[in-house]
């Protein structure tokens, strides 16, 4: 273990461990851009610089490997000019229209703007053309700042390798494989770039529909396969519209494209049935019932049929996607209710 | 799973991976996977077709489908040749051994290679790098258990395992990637003729007595149950008369659908509880609006064994908890059952179910947890769930060494059914695709049926990439659209079972597995045909006519 100083908060980190790493347990809060957890940093943003002393240069926190006796000041003047520094350049090739920008709010760029006083910088870039091949998210080169948190979860969290920085023109832009468009690389549309990303170059779709001092967030699990991915939906006037990625132990802040983009349609559609539902043999058609008709239609008819041929002429199938409370219910219900152990789930297909 | 995601992903040296395409399935384990391979973890793919994660493999047995046995006894003959196995583990820890010793003596890798259609000395290759790693998981999924000796293929992946001593530590054990998202969960809470809660067994006299105690009622009366696919024979035989099906599928989802269709014809009441007008709810006698995942408290098991909360976020107006809905029926059929909330229904699982014993709500929700779930056994509110099982001791005591023996699929291909047909899933979909297929994006990157097909097959019958083709079997004949490719071997053609347009099910036959009842969905001998003049297909039944009441509701959205 090795001690650092860090805004006169002295603290014990292991050996290894960066400035960074180091602030956190301090609890300082050090502004990051292109860092990405779990990442071998990419250190190329320079947000992050400190200052040590005796040491003639500032560094980046993120990748600097903190030393026994270390005394860090993470805001002097100088830290802070820095940091403007590197907004404004940010900031020069970024086109800023943020009232109509679908990331405006949550963005980090914005923030950091609005917190070191950089505003109004001129866009100083030549507009480069969007890509919005892609069915669930859309990339806006102008609002790029190059941070590669991006390319960094594809290539090194997701592990497709579906994007890169390339040439377009003479700037440069994040896009797959020989310039080619979204909607035609190997990309499986996880979205965990989109997550990634501090600014609005690469937004959600679906964050058209909401802004996001509206939504409510509630942690959940995915419902699909059973990697048991946690996430927050985003529930705006009880509609769920958006899904962010939460740092479960089995995903670790990753998400598959049926957990962020498929995983809340099927449930808020018209095709839902609100209404219980009786059959009329002869014509085959469905009337709706109130619910007291039906419960009392389908007790009185499995109690007949349990009279007449006894409990083993009933069973109760469950659903393997539904929760556990209900399924227990469910087999709860086959056994005391209908008095048979013909109950079963889907574990089979 | 004897593991955990993360343990086996990021503690590993060698991957064995059997029939499971997890980058499609179970994608985020997939990623983890690939994960694996990029920090140096060398991968060993045991699949029929050409998967994308096989390109990253260090060795790829491309096994013929329904061989999983042969292949796993050929890796075992391999171990005791060249002494691989782990002395110690096997004294110590297990028992059956010099039976099991005895059956694999025969399936030499040359012998092996011939019934999987492999390179013994791939299979050489694969057995020393898994045996000599120091941790190396072995994760399978459908790929091994549905076939009809499907139990003898998970018997075979712990025998594996127990050989070398890769059980009960980090970055090893025998992991079934379970399919659906609580798959795991419905088996843990009895809804399985042969156990209740936590496996507790039906037959034996002792666990019956409990629940009637905690149930209040008499259980020594009711008959030995039946599985599903079981009880789909007893329907058409007379012997099922009324069914609840809560949330399933079975005619998109099960094999052979004419089969199970004139089952819920035979039937005298159905009751479908549903979120949709399904294929089978159009059978039903009633329907039940049901509720969704979002809708509701509650938890999921992965496939770790990890109970994980479910909230509420949204409600849907005219629906019920479906907890409420069993409720009530109980209630009109004279079990006095109360209306609970789900925190109260999982306090009352802990109170039946040893192995769940320490778990409730407020615990999942505590900082305690910390959101990280609970993975059982968790026996007291104060045990912290169990991430690695097996570990010192197994849970029946000795491992058990399962002398299997490997039998040729009942499936053979014939010369009016000249192709072996495996089914499995892609990335976008699940299942019935009634969930999925409802984002209308996936629709536009993947909607329709399509049968992969290797390319000097569809070249002998005229096929090129795209084409309409008809694909038959015994049990039915439906359209889909080729797909030309190397991915599947000669002989075998691969497709998905999501779509409605044209899905695979209605070919399947139900030939069981022996134990587990599990179908034969892996192997089914198809006849495939260019679609040159229209013919009669498989047809799903038309959606019925509903009678609104006469005060129409306002539209809900
Ligand atoms: S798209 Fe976003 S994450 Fe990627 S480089 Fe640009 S700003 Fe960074
Ligand atoms: S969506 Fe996923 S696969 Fe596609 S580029 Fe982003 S991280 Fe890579
Ligand atoms: S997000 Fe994808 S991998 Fe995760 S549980 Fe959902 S479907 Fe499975
Ligand atoms: S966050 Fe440290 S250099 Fe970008």
């Amino acid at each position: 273990m090795i001690k650092v100083t860090i805004d006169g908060i002295t603290v014990e980190v292991e050996q290894g461990s960066t400035i960074l790493e180091a602030a956190k347990v301090a609890g300082v809060e050090i502004p990051t851009l292109c860092y990405l957890k779990d990442v071998t940093p990419e250190a190329s943003c320079r947000m992050c610089m400190v200052e040590i002393e005796g040491m003639p240069k500032l560094v980046t926190a993120c990748s600097f490997p903190a030393a026994d006796g270390n005394v860090v000041h993470t805001r002097t003047e100088r830290v802070v000019k820095a940091r403007r520094g590197v907004l404004e350049l940010l900031m020069s090739n970024h086109k800023t229209d943020c009232f109509s920008c679908p990331q405006n709010g949550m963005c980090k760029l914005q923030d950091l703007c609005f917190e070191y006083g950089v505003k109004d910088v001129p866009f100083e870039g030549v507009e480069k053309a969007i890509d919005d091949s892609n069915k669930f998210f859309t990339y806006d080169p102008n609002l790029c700042i190059l941070c590669h948190r991006c390319v960094n979860t594809c290539q090194k969290r997701t592990c497709r390798g579906s994007i890169d920085t390339t040439q377009r023109g003479f700037k440069s832009v994040i896009s797959p494989a020989f310039g080619m468009d979204w909607a035609d690389s190997n990309c499986e549309s996880c979205g965990n770039c989109v997550q990634a990303c501090p600014t609005g170059a690469l937004t959600m779709k679906k964050q058209k529909t909401y802004r996001h001092w509206d939504v409510e967030k509630v942690l959940t699990t995915c419902p699909h396969c059973a990697t048991g991915c946690q996430y927050y939906v985003y529930v705006k006037d009880n509609r769920v519209v958006d899904v962010e990625a939460a740092d479960g132990p089995s995903n670790r802040g990753l998400l598959c494209v049926k957990g962020r983009s498929a995983s809340f349609d099927f449930a808020q559609c018209d095709e839902r049935i609100t209404t219980p539902l009786i059959k009329d043999r002869e014509t085959g058609e469905f009337r709706e019932a109130g619910w007291d008709e039906a419960l009392d239609l389908v007790a009185s008819k499995f109690t007949e049929l349990k009279k007449t041929y006894g409990g083993q002429a009933l069973a109760g199938f469950a659903c393997s996607r539904s929760t556990n409370e209900d399924i227990y219910m469910l087999q709860k219900m086959t056994r005391v209710a209908f008095e048979s152990n013909n109950t079963d789930n889907c574990a089979r297909v | 799973m004897t593991n955990t995601i993360e343990d086996i992903t990021h503690d590993s040296d060698v991957i064995l991976l059997c029939g499971s395409n997890p980058e499609e399935a179970h994608p985020v384990i997939g990623m983890q996977v690939r994960q694996a391979v990029a920090r140096g973890a060398k991968l060993i793919v045991v699949d029929p077709r050409e998967i994308d994660l096989a390109k990253k493999a260090a060795i790829h047995l491309k096994l013929k489908p329904g061989t999983n046995v042969a292949f796993a006894n050929g890796m075992m003959n391999v171990f005791i040749e060249e002494g691989l196995i782990d002395k110690e583990f096997i004294a110590d820890r297990t028992e059956g051994f010099e039976e099991l010793a005895a059956i694999v003596k025969d399936y030499t890798p040359e012998k092996v290679g011939e019934i999987c259609h492999i390179d013994p000395e791939d299979l050489r290759e694969a057995a020393r790098l898994y045996a000599k790693a120091d941790r190396a998981p072995i994760m399978y999924c459908l790929g091994v258990t549905e076939h009809h000796t499907g139990t003898e293929g998970v018997m075979s992946m712990s025998n594996m395992a127990m050989m070398v001593g890769k059980l009960g530590k980090a970055g090893c054990g025998v992991n079934p990637i379970r399919g659906q998202n609580n798959v795991q969960g419905a088996c843990d809470m009895g809804a399985q003729p042969n156990v209740y809660t936590g496996y507790q067994k039906v037959a034996d006299p002792a666990v019956v007595e409990k629940f009637e105690k905690a149930w209040g009622v008499d259980l020594k009366h009711l008959q030995p149950g039946r599985m599903a696919t079981e009880c789909f024979h007893d329907m058409i035989d007379g012997k099922i008369k009324g069914l609840f099906i809560f949330g399933e599928d079975p005619v998109v989802t099960d094999p052979d659908t004419n089969h199970v269709i004139k089952a819920l014809k035979s039937l005298d009441f159905l009751v479908v509880d549903e979120l949709f007008m399904t294929e089978t709810a159009k059978y039903a006698d009633v329907i039940l609006p049901g509720r969704s995942y979002l809708e509701k408290e509650g938890t999921f098991s992965n496939t770790e064994r990890r109970v994980q909360r479910v909230r509420k976020a949204i409600e849907i107006p005219g629906t019920k908890p479906d907890t409420e809905i069993f409720s009530l029926i109980m209630q009109r059929m004279g079990y006095d059952q109360p209306i609970l909330t789900p925190a109260e229904i999982m306090d009352e699982i802990a109170s039946v179910t040893p192995s769940f014993a320490g778990i409730s709500h407020e615990r999942l929700d505590s900082p305690e947890v910390g959101g990280k779930g609970l993975q059982w056994p968790c026996t007291a509110k104060d045990h912290p769930g169990t991430p690695i099982m097996h570990v010192g001791k197994f849970a029946r005591g000795l491992g058990y060494f399962y002398p299997a023996k490997y039998q040729p699929s009942t499936q053979q291909v014939s010369e009016e059914y000249p192709f072996i047909m495996i089914t499995g899933r892609v990335l976008y979909h699940y299942n019935a695709c009634a969930m999925t297929a409802r984002t209308p994006e996936i629709n536009e990157l993947s909607g329709n049926s399509f049968i992969e097909i290797n390319t000097e097959d569809a070249q002998a019958l005229g096929i090129v990439d795209g084409d309409k083709v008809y694909v038959s079997s015994p049990h039915g004949r439906i359209a889909s659209w080729a797909r030309v490719s190397g991915k599947t071997s000669k002989g075998e053609v691969w497709m998905p079972f999501h779509f409605l347009d044209g899905n695979s099910n209605w070919l399947v036959g139900d030939h069981l597995d022996d134990f587990s009842k599990t179908p034969e969905y892996k192997v089914t001998a198809v006849q495939v045909e260019k679609a040159t003049e229209e013919k009669e297909c498989c047809q799903y039944m038309e959606v019925p006519n509903i009678v609104r009441k006469k005060k129409k509701m306002a539209k809900m959205f």
